[in-house]
């Protein structure tokens, strides 16, 4: 383990930004810790805290200087490695001609400041989709440097000990920091990471500097928001396809697709099709889409998840369920946000625990009852 | 304190390829139906001509400049894979955009993709392929293969229906393959819901011609595919003569935007229809296919 103070912490994040790497790091925006392109240490937040529970989000203030003593904002990794809004192909027709391109771009590599140990999970997850399929992806993230922070603050819908990815960053770092009242420890993971430390002044952390990281890290796996036990998956939500609570909760649903923007693994996607104005330029758009929506499901003369209950019974199975099935993991990193930034505090740790309490039981159509 | 260049950080990635778009030229268009056509079409690339490759039942994703990219089965012969066909249904945006095409016009294609109607299953048994509508289309690569390698069946039987004789995809051949039946041992039948005076063959709903073909369920694979309307009668009449259901294999139908398993769309239960299939054995989806809305 390395220590760093605060002054060769911020040293370091400069130069990153110094060498071009596009900084994303948390800054205070609009009443949020957003991740955002930032410039330097200076726009990280600082004695800033946030409270969280189910529809909502507030900023709170801290009486002292700590950095990352809060859990997450909105959004994580997913908005800068898998975009909302991407040109993948570009097609062209002259003289009768077509040809089409789908080369990745050729952007500044990213450097992440700040990734919690739910939203590296969460990368890990969205690699077993497209890592392989989709080189516009695969180029980014293997570019990308991760400086990630072991959480000391759960927020109040955070769940990440119960899905076994947080609260300390155990994957997909180069370097992880615990912060203490005037440095951080740092633990080093990655031949990048030991190059990176290198570029400013740190010493070994002492035994107490080791214990008291240790103890950030006890201390926030007891400060858990939410909890949910996840044994029997997928089979539990497979055998409840018919479960009267799908019905209840699509009475609350909004089907606004919220929790689907602020799921970081959440990878459904539309392709769009684009023509310029001069009409020999086509472009091929990936843009993010929400099992939510009815259209999701369109094929022709209808569209096959119609109601509510069926998209809600979608999302939630294919999260906790098929994902397993489909990628040899859990799609849900238990990081709360769609119970944070849903609008009616819809709190999927909730639902889960309601169909587990009446396991098996199925919803009896109405002409049965009434007989 | 040593100097780092943290550019040197970065490391080559070794991308993903993603999946090409190879470019055909339409050749010939031959109207179906009052809505539908088949589209013959030749890669532009020698290279694509000469490698391209496909087995019946997969799908390609047919991209129309400024216009999108649809999910359509390869229809014609798999040995035959210079010059391919697929027949297009114009439903919507895309496939109205296909009737504006004329032969010499270029087109994308992506693929192939899915997984294929398993002829070798049928090996040494009795094939049966039931077809409804368009469903024909993903299934008359089967048919060619499963005519080429006729000796390897013992029956080879073809049932289609349509709604009306003007809706009966590849008349001609049907035809021709009705009267084959003495030398080549096709035996088709075909049905239509409602029929006119010309119609020289059945009348009434694809399962109506199910006692007549008098299979022999134990020694029969079946391949199913059609509206869903149509799959749902045809299963229930393959239940009831007893078929074993790892003998019935179905086409299924979803959404589907990249046909790689990354957009989404397509999910079916925990399968993703442009990869677990499109044809998907029907013990593997027989509880899914129960599930209202899934
Ligand atoms: C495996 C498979 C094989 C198919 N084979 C054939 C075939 O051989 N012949 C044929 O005529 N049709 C086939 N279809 C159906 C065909 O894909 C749709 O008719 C076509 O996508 C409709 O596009 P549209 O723009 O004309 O319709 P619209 O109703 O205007 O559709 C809007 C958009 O939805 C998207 N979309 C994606 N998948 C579908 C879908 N399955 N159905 C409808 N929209 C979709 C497309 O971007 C489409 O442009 C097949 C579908 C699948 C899944
Ligand atoms: S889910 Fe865990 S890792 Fe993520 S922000 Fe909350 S405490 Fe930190």
């Amino acid at each position: 383990m390395r220590y760093l103070d605060r002054e060769a912490f911020g040293k370091l994040v400069d130069a990153l930004a110094g060498a071009g790497y596009d900084l994303i790091g948390p800054t205070v925006r609009d009443g949020a810790i957003v991740l955002d392109h930032i410039d330097g240490a200076e726009d990280l937040p600082s004695g800033v805290g946030e409270e969280q529970g189910p529809g909502t989000y507030r900023l709170t203030s801290r009486d002292d200087d700590m950095v990352f003593s809060w859990a997450h904002g909105p959004d994580a990794g997913k908005r800068f490695l898998f975009p909302a809004r991407e040109v993948l192909c570009t097609a062209k027709r002259n003289d009768g001609q077509l040809t089409v391109e789908c080369r990745p771009g050729d952007e500044r590599p990213f450097a992440f400041v700040g990734l919690r140990s739910c939203d590296l999970h969460a990368i890990a997850v969205q690699d077993r989709v497209f890592l392989d399929a989709d080189p516009h992806y695969a180029r980014r993230r293997e570019r990308a440097l991760f400086i990630g922070v072991n959480c000391a603050v759960p927020g109040g819908t955070c769940f990440c000990t119960s899905m076994g990815t947080g609260p300390k960053c155990t994957i997909g770092f180069d370097l992880a920091l615990t912060e203490l009242p005037g440095g951080f420890v740092v633990e080093v993971s990655s031949p990048r990471g030991e190059q990176m430390i290198e570029v400013v002044r740190s010493r070994e952390a002492t035994e107490e500097e080791v214990r008291a990281a240790q103890a950030v890290t006890t201390e926030a796996e007891g400060q858990m928001g939410r909890s949910l036990d996840v044994a029997d998956m997928p089979e539990l939500l497979y055998r409840n396809r018919e479960h009267p609570r799908w019905k209840d909760v699509a009475a609350r649903c909004l089907a606004c697709g919220n929790c689907t923007s602020a799921c970081p693994t959440c990878f459904c996607h539309d392709i769009v099709e684009g023509m310029s104005i001069t009409g020999d330029t086509a472009t091929r758009t990936r843009e993010w889409a929400s099992c939510f929506s009815e259209e999701f499901s369109h094929i022709v003369g209808m569209e096959i998840r119609k109601s509510r209950e069926s998209r809600y019974r979608q999302w939630l199975t294919h999260k906790f369920a098929s994902w397993i099935d489909q990628f040899g993991t859990s799609g849900c990193v238990g990081c709360g946000r769609c119970i944070t930034w849903c609008p009616v505090g819809i709190d999927v740790t909730e639902e889960i625990t309601a169909i587990r309490a009446t396991d098996g039981e199925v919803e009896v159509a109405e002409e049965v009852m009434a007989s | 304190m040593m100097a780092v260049d943290l550019r040197s950080l970065e490391v080559p990635p070794e991308s993903a390829e993603g999946t090409p778009t190879r470019v055909a030229t339409i050749r010939r268009i031959v109207q179906e139906t009052p809505d539908t056509f088949t589209y013959w079409m030749t890669f532009r690339d020698p290279v694509d001509r000469a490698t391209y490759r496909f087995a019946p039942g997969q799908l390609n994703m047919l991209y129309l400049f400024g216009v999108g990219e649809i999910p359509i089965s390869v229809a014609s012969d798999p040995e035959l894979p210079a010059r391919i066909a697929h027949t297009i249904r114009s439903t919507g945006r895309v496939t109205d955009a296909f009737r504006l095409l004329k032969p010499g016009d270029q087109v994308g294609v992506r693929g192939p993709f899915g997984r294929p109607w398993p002829l070798r299953e049928a090996r040494g048994g009795d094939l049966m392929i039931v077809a409804g509508g368009l469903g024909l289309a993903p299934l008359r690569s089967a048919i060619y293969q499963a005519i080429r390698h006729r000796g390897q069946f013992r029956r080879l039987m073809v049932l289609v229906g349509a709604r009306g004789p003007e809706h009966m995809l590849y008349r001609q051949e049907l035809d021709m393959w009705n009267q084959w039946m003495q030398f080549r041992g096709v035996e088709t039948y075909l049905t239509v819901d409602v029929a006119d005076d010309q119609w020289p063959y059945d009348e009434g709903v694809v399962t109506t011609l199910f006692p007549k073909v008098r299979v022999d369920p134990e020694w029969t694979t079946a391949f199913v595919c059609g509206p869903e309307i149509m799959m749902h009668f045809a299963l229930r009449g393959l239940r009831d003569m007893e078929f074993p259901m790892d003998q019935v294999w179905v086409s299924m139908e979803r959404n589907m935007q990249c046909a790689i398993r990354v957009c989404g769309h397509c999910q079916f239960g925990p399968k993703f229809v442009c990869a677990d299939g499109p044809v998907f054995r029907y013990d593997e989806v027989a509880d899914l296919m129960e599930v209202h809305e899934l």
